[in-house]
């Protein structure tokens, strides 16, 4: 159904996840690139090599989770929007997740804004515990909100109230 | 009458790559654009482009346009550029016949020519195609991110390409409802990234559909769609009526090439390249000597890979009017495996096949 939707089944989120345990002791990046495209910005953006993509640039991306510092860097990068990151080290209950937002009004930090899901759907109110805007991230917002864990494979994006 | 040494047909980014490599390689270029400012399709592109650092990528195509122009400014003693000026024909004396502001008429005469003409929209039948609020989707580019105008506020996306998804994020972006997307396709054509991109906002992409026909009195009121089968054949009782103001048709790009036609290049229809294209040499040389074809024009692609043809264009147009650099043979073998890298997946397969179609390997003007 993916290839008909655009909206990813459940065991290929999981499959690009790292264990729970790696989840647990820092943020960490999240590579959702399906398909072979011709494409690799992240791994050009990984001061850390922890995304390999290779000699053939149409090669799916390989995370190494060990090696990520969950700089968040490569999420402002990539042109699909296809990175996010999570971290389960600041609570046993909540995740924080960090999500690629290109769309104005952007939240402020404290916010109570609506998860969503990969279809759009709602998922649950959350906090927004931080806007990333540099410069040096061209206009490619990254937003952290924090979450429930049992959220923490359905939530991909979030909308504002305005919006 | 106007003479230059190498005239570059249209200012998109295959136009000025081969300008800038034709410039560097010790040419002097004339480039001509019809629009009032260069970038071809760039102009409209406010999303992070795909393919490598070569290319530009994760820069957003409003940016590697200005990237391309500061560029330019390092050879503008070699470089000189036209613009709001349209090639109309290209005659067998090598005359090029060229209007400025629909007004002023005026001869060239280049030495070499490359053609960077890029494409045009494909269209779709329906009836009713023509009430007002049925766009192209260049169109509804061009008056969002150019002129920062609201085609309006309900849209139904037809296509499901790049183009039909990544036209529908930026309506999105710029605060318009998308109703859905719609491909007859029975799988998504575009990049399954930039359709998770939308997915997740919540608009559907349906898959295995059409529109049937478009309802309204003055202006586009209800868009009726439908099933189709495996033939593409509208499934009867399957109808529905989405409420929409806009209809926005992105259905595919063909090769702009009638001047090339014209001048009595020998063409060829190839459906990966997505219409009639001119043969050429690996040189990308046509079949008349001195003219030769870069970019969207020789073949529906990517600007990742306009860009890396309009290089090797310039650069061997250069080297056939004697400006043949020492490192000519680098500098070839460099972009060509740039080319390579691009094609080398699922998308350039497709591509490779109609190239292969295309390429002559014997030479008719040695
Ligand atoms: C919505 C959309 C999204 C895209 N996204 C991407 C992407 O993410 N990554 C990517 O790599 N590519 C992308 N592309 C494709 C890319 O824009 C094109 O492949 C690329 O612009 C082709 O370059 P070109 O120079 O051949 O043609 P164009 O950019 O079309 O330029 C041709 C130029 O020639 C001029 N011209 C035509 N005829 C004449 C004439 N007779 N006289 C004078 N001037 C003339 C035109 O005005 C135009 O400026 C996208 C395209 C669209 C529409
Ligand atoms: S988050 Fe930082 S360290 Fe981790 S993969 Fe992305 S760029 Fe590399
Ligand atoms: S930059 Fe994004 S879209 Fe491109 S290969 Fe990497 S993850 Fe995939």
């Amino acid at each position: 159904m993916f290839e008909q939707t655009g909206i990813p089944e459940r065991d290929m989120i999981i499959e690009k996840f790292p264990p729970v345990e790696r989840i647990d002791r820092g943020p960490v990046a999240i590579v959702e690139c399906y398909k072979r495209i011709p494409c690799n910005p992240c791994e050009t953006a990984c001061r850390f090599n922890a995304i390999r993509v290779g000699e053939d640039i149409n090669n799916i991306p390989v995370t190494d989770h060990e090696a990520c510092t969950g700089c968040k860097v490569c999420i402002s990068k990539c042109p699909g929007l296809a990175i996010m990151a999570v971290d389960g080290s600041k609570s046993k209950e909540t995740v924080e997740i960090s999500l690629p937002y290109e769309f104005l009004p952007l939240p402020q930090k404290g916010d109570q804004v609506s998860a969503l899901d990969r279809a759009g759907n709602f998922v649950a109110r959350v906090r927004v515990v931080s806007v990333l805007n540099p410069k040096s991230f061209d206009r490619t917002p990254v937003i952290t909100i924090e979450a429930d864990r049992k959220h923490m494979y359905d939530i991909r994006n979030i909308r504002t109230e305005e919006h | 009458m106007k003479t230059t040494e190498l005239l570059v047909i249209g200012g998109g980014p295959a136009g000025l790559c081969a300008a800038l490599s034709a410039a560097e390689s010790g040419a002097s270029v004339t480039v001509v654009e019809r629009n009032n400012r260069l970038g071809g399709q760039l102009i409209k592109q406010t999303h992070m482009f795909f393919g490598s650092r070569e290319q530009y990528a994760s820069t957003r195509g409003i940016d590697i346009a200005k990237i391309l122009e500061a560029e330019l400014i390092k050879y503008s003693r070699q470089i000189e550029v036209l613009t709001d000026t349209a090639v109309l024909g290209l005659y067998e004396d090598g005359v090029v016949n060229a209007l400025y502001k629909e007004e002023d008429y005026f001869k060239i005469k280049p030495k070499a020519i490359v053609a960077a003409t890029g494409a045009y929209e494909k269209s779709l039948a329906f009836p009713n195609n023509d009430l007002p609020g049925i766009y192209g989707a260049g169109a509804v580019q061009t008056l969002m991110n150019v002129y920062g105008v609201k085609p309006g506020n309900n849209v139904l996306m037809v296509g499901a390409g790049n183009i039909g998804l990544i036209v529908s994020y930026q309506l999105m972006q710029a605060g318009v409802r998308v109703a859905a997307i719609l491909d007859a396709a029975p799988k998504i054509g575009g990049y399954l990234v930039h359709a998770s991109k939308i997915a997740r906002m919540g608009v559907p992409i349906l898959c295995s559909h059409t529109v049937k026909e478009a309802i309204g009195k003055d202006c586009l009121e209800k868009a009726v769609i439908c099933m189709v089968d495996e033939r593409f054949s509208p499934i009867p009782g399957t109808e529905k009526e989405l409420e929409v103001d806009v209809m926005c048709i992105s259905v595919g790009l063909t090769p702009l090439c009638e001047l090339l036609a014209m001048r009595g290049c020998e063409m060829k229809y190839v459906p990966q390249l997505s219409g009639s294209v001119p043969v050429r040499n690996e040189r990308y040389e046509t079949t008349i000597e001195n003219l030769f074809v870069a970019g969207d024009a020789s073949g529906i692609e990517e600007a990742s890979s306009a860009m890396v043809e309009g290089r090797l264009a310039g650069l061997c147009a250069a080297a056939k009017m004697g400006y043949k650099p020492a490192d000519f043979d680098e500098r070839f073998k460099g972009y060509a495996a740039q080319l390579k890298a691009l094609r080398s997946g699922p998308v350039g397969e497709h591509i490779l096949r109609g190239i292969e179609q295309i390429v002559s390997k014997e030479d008719r003007h040695v």
